[in-house]
């Protein structure tokens, strides 16, 4: 930036930064200049087309647009002069003039009706156009053009800052007109609904549907706001929960970190499960004459053919002494608890302890173990910290950007939006993946390669860096151990031995490896296409390995970013609900940190590393494990192999379940809690950038649902624990006694801030996005290098079973769907369990798209509808494991990574049958 | 499970569990058909962003319209989004977009010219009288200046151009199945070389034997102007561009849609060489890497014309070190405006940019670009060669050089009317036009084409010379003069030119798209609402963003101001 231009407003001298417009100069000095084809947020650029904004400029024959004119030095800009302020009136009344009147109008508190109040032009005497028919095809949002300006706000909303490239404005002059993709009805396009142009709209020409009535007209009364953050991914976003009536109606994107203002669908959208009549708002206890099996179903509607409602006295003693009787019967081995990445950090921290003080065991998981547990194996091994070392936003300062096995548009919507900003900027973006995704679009380089064969193609691409000499030798000799071995191992993986085995051939690898390594700054990022996998650790050790031979860690638009899947796993991670490890990664193997957390909990501890989620489930088949707690997690969708699971949960002398749905899990509960959603508590969460952001309350807690810490601590006094928690600050403020990640960082500072990012230096600095920068929390401080093998999948594919299924996530649902099946606009556009097949695939197995298949896999077989799609290999079937109806994870091998214990969910051998269509009876 | 039949149990949906599942992913999906038609229509041509106006007019070409399905195949294969490719298509006039359920256009389209010339010509009645014949066969368009306005009326066959236009000689041409353009006699390559030592300067120039410094001198000291409306000095131009660090670009304006205006057709149609010398003299003054003639879909003889010299300019190497790329345009006025040109070759919509930056700074693809007209060039040749003052010895009442009028209405003699800069209308229409029409008075006149406002008889004697009319309200611009007679309605002329600014005004900024729409309504009134007008028509000047919008109330306001008696 150059040094500051002093010119003259209304007479006034004033200094603009280089980089200031007239209006923003304005603005700063107290001027407000009327604005609309502006918008005054973050990643708006001006566009200068409403002419709502002229000023006059001494020596110019014509008006200037104030927001994108730059001020020169000695300028004379005038706002107030008759001949501005009569072309600024004018322009807003040729605008009024087309307007629905004001008292039918879509939002009559659009930022339009506020400037034409304010300008006293609220009526018009130019005759008006013909309005344009209204379009309501989306079930989110309301399309009314006949408001709209064609300021091009909607546009810069789609195109710039999330990149969905949907919205145009097509036709020209007075016929031009906001097009979805070819002048689409919005629902029947490629809308990704994200609602960034509702948001942007500034005349409620694009509205959320649930904020006008029937006939588009919208409310005039402001909407209660709370701040929070988003419950879906870990991404992150923060949010204002816009609140009418203890229910919430809408959601407008807040300037946090990780979201700048942006939502994905489920974040603007996906709220009403909260007020779902499925909620549970009475504790339920198991009736006696409804047995346990796996095939135990229940209508969540209707819990009483299996459990009675029961006073929480009742359903927390008969809940505590099962969980006491096992315990005291059968010892500590015999007990297990799952914790969730869906609650907060300090509920995590609770659930962990009390699993490990209470029931004496380390048996205690989560999730982390289904998503990236490989990741976090191979993390920890080579460079000491399971967390990321940069945040995504950090692609915007990369020449180099590696995406690999992460869909991150469908699973990160919002960070995908930064990804594609890079490369729309000119960054090189390479996509690795056996689906043909969306980010595709945008790649410089897409890799679609086989299925499996992660490690031949980045042990190719380290092969090229090391044996063309384009490490950073300075790097490696500074901070890494294990390269010569590294060298050798790598040696016979050439890019022309290693094409045919990931089919992509030699050249191509041998570009992409140069252009990471001859980049000034290089970033990776990945998802669970990497890590779950029975080499998902060695996957992610290529990927360290890139990172470090080539030096690319630690600087800006540098490192490695594992993609973390919940709103919470990081921080749940971080609070211990892991078997091997105390809160912050301290092991529980270790003798003085032992030691600390006895005498910092005033209880003995299990000194052994307990079990993992599937190995728990197998303990449970084996008869050692009797009793179990889930908090908030369902291993009857989640786990591979799910009938496997639902057989163990049956299993299980007593379970108990607390949760806010009765899930596929709770099905085969003893009792269940009912508990708080997310805007009914507070509470902090870390994201996947390390940044901890604070949840706060929007609504009162339905019927006689509790909060989910008060629940736990209840449970623990039952069984003989002596907790005095007064709420979710006082066990943050424990946490930070035994977490030093937690430094600077206070329940207050996060109640004042929102969000800070740890490791955090000081109470009034921000906190470190990069990190790394000189040495490694390992013992020596050096990065460590570890070799891989390839190792092939567990099941191939065969005669019997000839396809490829994987499995994952799909944009409008959550993992299990328990949550996201309940919101009525994610269920509206995603209603039914679908498979992805290439069309080609389907041609051969003779099914039209929207017909149904059956796929068969070892372990069991679903039935559902066919969706043609082009970006699924042949030889692949693609099923999000969001569909109780039809679970992806009754098909899933349980073949675990010896490392990290994550299941293969990528990879399994499948077989694919057309479903004859029987006609309803 | 293998061999046993597999027992599926299908398992309680937790959400409504209506609705169905989409077949296929989000939005239009690309069709395979069309996917191969058009990589076969594409063949290898680079996918490159500003090819995609080229490659619309080759679907458009062999298929006669633009299918939502070809639409899609030629986003997916150019990687664009599939708005941005719908954005550019449907601005241009000559492309039809058609969707699934739409019914493509007729084979045959004929368009005819309702600028203000054609109008006053009769063009109304032969589009009445044409689409009483239209069906199936062939549909009736109504287009803005085709540049043939001393021929009026003019209608367009598929290409083929009919002057002096009635519904029997544009039937009989249907009927002929004469659709494709009369190449008029020209002086092609071998005759400009040989009998008119045509490229003796440039090979002089590129060879060191001339230096820039003294071509850029030349042209100060001549005199010479932008002819494309603005006046811009040349020489001051070039200097300007190549202050800007390279590399640089450079773009010729050869989309003429002035309304009356044809100078830049007619000296393409003659002598090509005269202007792709001058050209490749401004490319090699400036060091363009690559010169982009832009020209207006409306010349599809000059087109032609070009296309073949510019293979003969290449194999004589005479460019080389500068690439020559001919872009055809679509049927847009405001790509005529020098920004909204760049954004068209760039394959976008022809959407002005605001200044600054200007593009001699930031022009095509970010470059340093110089701009410059058809004629401007065509006149460099003569004036480096034979000196300064050969130009700026004409002129009168002090102006400078020499002109080239397009003249067309009330006056014997239309045409394209070469004479001394600072000529008044009077001395025009009696020394070059052979005076009025018999049976005509002569009652007002637009001395600039549609934007330059409208003058009334009285005022005949000034100067038509740039700088001279603006304290009118009027400008000169391109030169363009229609004159009107006491037989003629010049409120309705006014109507038409608002018409003609509604229809071709990209619809960027508020005062452009919305005011010109409402001017047309409200001119259109039987009585004027005074004020109202007067009010719109500052803003509208004030506040647009472009000159197009800006200039669009002059003929409003000329009325208002010389010919009051129209609105009683």
């Amino acid at each position: 930036m150059s040094e500051a231009v002093c010119f003259s407003l209304d007479g006034v001298e004033v200094e603009a930064r280089s980089d200031e417009t007239i209006w923003q100069v304005a603005k700063r000095c107290g001027t407000r200049i009327p604005h609309l084809c502006y918008a005054d947020e973050p990643g708006y650029r001006a566009d200068g087309n409403c002419r709502a904004c002229m000023v006059e400029i001494e020596g110019e024959r014509v008006l200037a647009a104030s927001c994108i004119r730059s001020p020169t030095p000695g300028m004379k800009v005038s706002t107030a002069t008759d001949r501005a302020r009569s072309a600024r009136d004018l322009v807003m009344e040729l605008l009024v003039a087309d307007q629905p009147a004001r008292e039918v109008a879509h939002d009559p508190a659009s930022k339009l009706w506020r400037w034409a109040e304010d300008m006293e032009v609220t009526s018009s005497r130019f005759p008006s156009r013909v309005a344009p028919d209204p379009d309501a095809s989306h079930v989110a949002m309301r399309v009314n053009l006949d408001a709209c300006i064609h300021c091009n706000l909607c546009v810069r909303a789609c195109r710039e800052v999330q990149v969905n490239d949907v919205i145009g404005l097509a036709y020209r002059g007075h016929g031009s007109r906001i097009v979805f993709d070819f002048d689409d009805p919005m629902g029947a396009s490629t809308c990704v609904a994200c609602g960034e142009c509702v948001q942007a709209c500034p005349t409620g020409a694009l509205m959320e549907a649930a904020l006008v009535d029937e006939n588009g007209v919208g409310r005039s009364e402001p909407l209660r706001e709370v701040a929070s953050v988003c419950p879906y991914c870990g991404v992150g976003c923060q949010i204002n929960y816009q609140i009418e009536d203890n229910r919430i109606v809408a959601v407008q994107g807040r300037d946090g970190p990780a979201n700048q203002q942006r939502l994905c669908v489920k974040g603007r959208f996906g709220f009403d499960y909260v007020s779902h009549s499925h909620r549970l708002t009475r504790p339920l206890i198991r009736r006696e004459d409804a047995p346990k099996h796996a095939e135990c179903e229940v209508d969540p509607a209707n819990p009483c053919t299996h459990f009675r409602e029961a006073s929480w006295e009742e359903a927390l003693d008969v809940a505590a002494e099962g969980l006491r009787r096992v315990r005291d019967r059968d010892g500590s081995e015999a007990m297990a608890g799952f914790g969730s990445a869906k609650g907060s950090n300090e509920e995590a921290y609770l659930v962990q302890k009390l699993i490990r003080t209470g029931f004496g065991t380390n048996n205690v998981d989560h999730c982390t173990r289904l998503c990236h547990a490989s990741s976090v194996a191979a993390l920890l091994e080579g460079i000491g910290s399971g967390a990321v070392t940069a945040p995504f936003t950090a692609c915007a300062d990369a020449d180099v950007i590696i995406v690999t096995g992460a869909n991150p548009t469908e699973n990160h919507p919002v960070a995908a939006t930064f990804f594609k900003q890079a490369a729309r900027a000119g960054k090189t973006l390479i996509v690795m993946d056996p689906r043909g995704q969306a980010l595709r679009k945008h790649a410089t380089y897409m890799l679609q390669f086989t299925p499996g064969t992660d490690v031949a193609l980045l042990n190719a691409l380290l092969n090229v860096i090391v044996s063309e000499g384009l490490y950073d030798r300075q790097y490696v000799e500074a901070h890494t151990e294990g390269f010569e071995n590294l060298k050798r191992h790598i040696r016979d993986f050439t890019p022309e031995a290693m094409a045919p085995v990931c089919g992509i051939d030699a050249q191509t690898l041998r570009e992409v490896a140069r252009r990471y390594a001859g980049a000034e700054r290089g970033i990776i990022f990945w998802g669970m296409g990497i890590s779950q996998s029975v080499h998902g650790t060695d996957n992610a050790r290529c990927l360290i390995a890139l990172s470090m031979v080539t030096g690319h860690v630690g600087r800006p638009g540098t490192g490695l970013h594992p993609l973390r899947g919940q709103n919470n796993v990081q921080g749940a991670s971080d609070a211990g609900l892991i078997p091997m490890v105390y809160p912050d990664y301290q092991s529980v193997e270790a003798v003085d940190v032992q030691a600390r957390f006895r005498d910092a909990w005033g209880t003995p501890l299990d000194p052994r590393r307990g079990l993992t989620v599937v190995e728990i489930m197998d303990a449970v088949h084996a008869g050692v494990i009797k009793a179990m707690y889930v908090m908030g997690e369902n291993p009857a969708m989640s786990d591979p192999d799910v009938e496997h699971a639902r057989e163990g949960l049956a299993k299980l002398e007593h379970l108990v379940v607390q949760d806010i749905f009765l899930t596929e899990t709770a099905f085969h509960a003893d009792v269940v809690l009912p508990a708080t959603a997310w805007p009914e508590k507070e509470g902090t969460v870390t994201n996947t950038n390390r940044q901890v952001q604070m949840g706060r309350i929007a609504l009162e807690t339905p019927g006689d649902a509790r909060q989910d810490w008060w629940i736990i601590q209840e449970l623990a006094r039952r069984i003989g624990l002596d907790w005095s928690y007064g709420g979710p600050a006082d066990v943050f403020a424990e946490m930070k006694t035994l977490m030093p990640s937690l430094d600077n960082i206070t329940w207050e500072r996060l109640e004042d801030e929102s969000a800070v990012t740890y490791p955090c230096d000081a109470p009034d600095r921000p906190g470190h996005d990069i990190v790394f920068g000189d040495g490694f929390p390992t013992p020596d401080g050096r990065a460590k290098l570890v070799p891989a093998s390839i190792v092939p999948p567990d099941e191939q594919p065969d005669d019997e079973y000839p396809m490829i299924l994987s499995t994952g996530r799909m944009l409008e649902h959550w993992h299990t769907g328990a949550i996201t099946r309940r919101a009525t606009m994610l269920d509206a556009l995603e209603p039914e369990a679908v498979a992805s097949l290439a069309p080609r695939t389907l041609g051969r197995l003779g099914v039209s798209a929207g017909g149904r298949v059956r796929i068969t896999t070892r372990r069991g077989a679903i039935e559902l509808l066919a969706r043609a799609d082009r970006a699924v290999p042949e030889e692949m079937a693609f099923i999000p494991f969001c569909f109780a109806e039809a679970a992806a994870n009754t098909l899933t091998n349980p073949a675990l990574d010896p490392f990290g214990k994550i299941p293969e969910f990528k990879f399994c051998a499948a077989r694919v049958e057309r479903v004859e269509e029987v006609e309803a009876a | 499970m293998s061999g046993e039949e597999v027992r599926v149990r299908r398992r309680r949906h937790p959400g409504a569990g209506r609705g169905r599942g989409a077949l296929v992913p989000k939005g239009r999906q690309v069709q395979p058909e069309a996917q191969d038609e058009i990589r076969t229509l594409l063949g290898d041509r680079p996918r490159r962003r500003d090819l995609l106006i080229e490659y619309l007019h080759l679907v458009q070409d062999r298929y006669g319209h633009l299918s939502a399905a070809h639409l899609a195949a030629l986003a997916e294969e150019m990687r664009l989004p599939m708005s941005e490719l719908y954005e550019t298509a449907t601005f241009y006039a000559h492309f039809d977009v058609v969707g699934e359920d739409a019914a493509p256009p007729p084979p045959l389209t004929v368009r005819v010219c309702d600028s203000l010339t054609c109008e006053l010509m009769g063009a109304r009645a032969l589009i009445r009288e044409l689409e009483a014949h239209a069906g199936s066969e062939f549909r009736v368009l109504r287009a803005p200046c085709m540049g043939r306005c001393h021929c009026a009326p003019t209608a367009e066959i598929g290409h083929r151009h009919v002057d002096h236009a009635s519904a029997g000689a544009v039937l009989a041409a249907i009927e002929a199945g004469d659709v494709h353009p009369v190449i008029p006699p020209y002086r092609a390559f071998d005759a400009y070389c040989e009998e008119d030592g045509g490229y003796a300067l440039l090979r002089a120039c590129v060879a060191g034997e001339r230096s820039i410094d003294e071509a850029i001198e030349t042209l100060n000291a001549s005199g010479l102007r932008g002819f494309g409306g603005a006046g811009f000095p040349t020489g001051r131009k070039w200097s300007i561009v190549r202050g800007y660090p390279g590399p640089r670009l450079m773009a010729v304006n050869a989309d003429e849609g002035e309304v009356g205006t044809f100078k830049d057709r007619h000296y393409l149609e003659r002598d090509p060489h005269r202007f792709l010398e001058g050209m490749l003299v401004a490319a090699w003054a400036v060091e363009a890497e690559r010169v982009y003639i832009y020209l207006r879909d409306e010349y599809p003889a000059v087109r032609e014309i070009l296309l073949a010299e510019i293979l003969e300019v290449e194999a004589a190497g005479l460019a080389s070190g500068v690439e020559i790329e001919l872009r055809r345009g679509a049927g847009a006025y405001i790509c005529g405006e020098e920004s909204s040109m760049i954004e068209s070759i760039e394959g976008k919509r022809g959407l002005p940019r605001h200044r600054p930056p200007y593009v001699a700074e930031v022009g095509l693809f970010g470059r340093p670009t110089l701009v410059q007209n058809v004629e401007t060039l065509y006149w460099v040749r003569d004036i480096v060669e034979q000196g300064p003052e050969w130009f700026a010895g004409h002129g009168r009442r002090g102006g400078k050089g020499l002109r080239s009028f397009s003249v067309s209405g009330r006056v014997n003699e239309p045409g394209v009317k070469l004479a001394p800069a600072g000529i008044t209308l009077r001395e025009l229409v009696d020394e070059y036009c052979g005076g009025m029409q018999e049976g005509h008075a002569l009652k007002g006149y637009l001395p600039g084409g549609a934007s330059g406002g409208i003058l009334p008889a009285s005022m005949a004697d000034l100067p038509l010379e740039f700088g001279q009319l603006e304290k009118h309200g009027c400008f000169v611009g391109s030169h363009a003069v229609v004159v009107m007679s006491d037989r003629d309605d010049i409120k309705a002329a006014a109507l038409n030119l608002m018409r003609f600014f509604e229809d071709e005004s990209c619809g960027q900024c508020t005062p452009c798209r919305v005011g010109t729409e409402k001017a047309v309504e409200l001119m259109a009134q039987a009585k004027w609402n005074e004020p109202l007008l007067v009010e719109l028509g500052q803003a509208m000047t004030d506040a647009s963003i472009c000159g197009l919008g800006q200039a669009a109330a002059n003929p409003l306001n000329s009325v208002l101001r010389y010919f009051r008696e129209e609105l009683e």
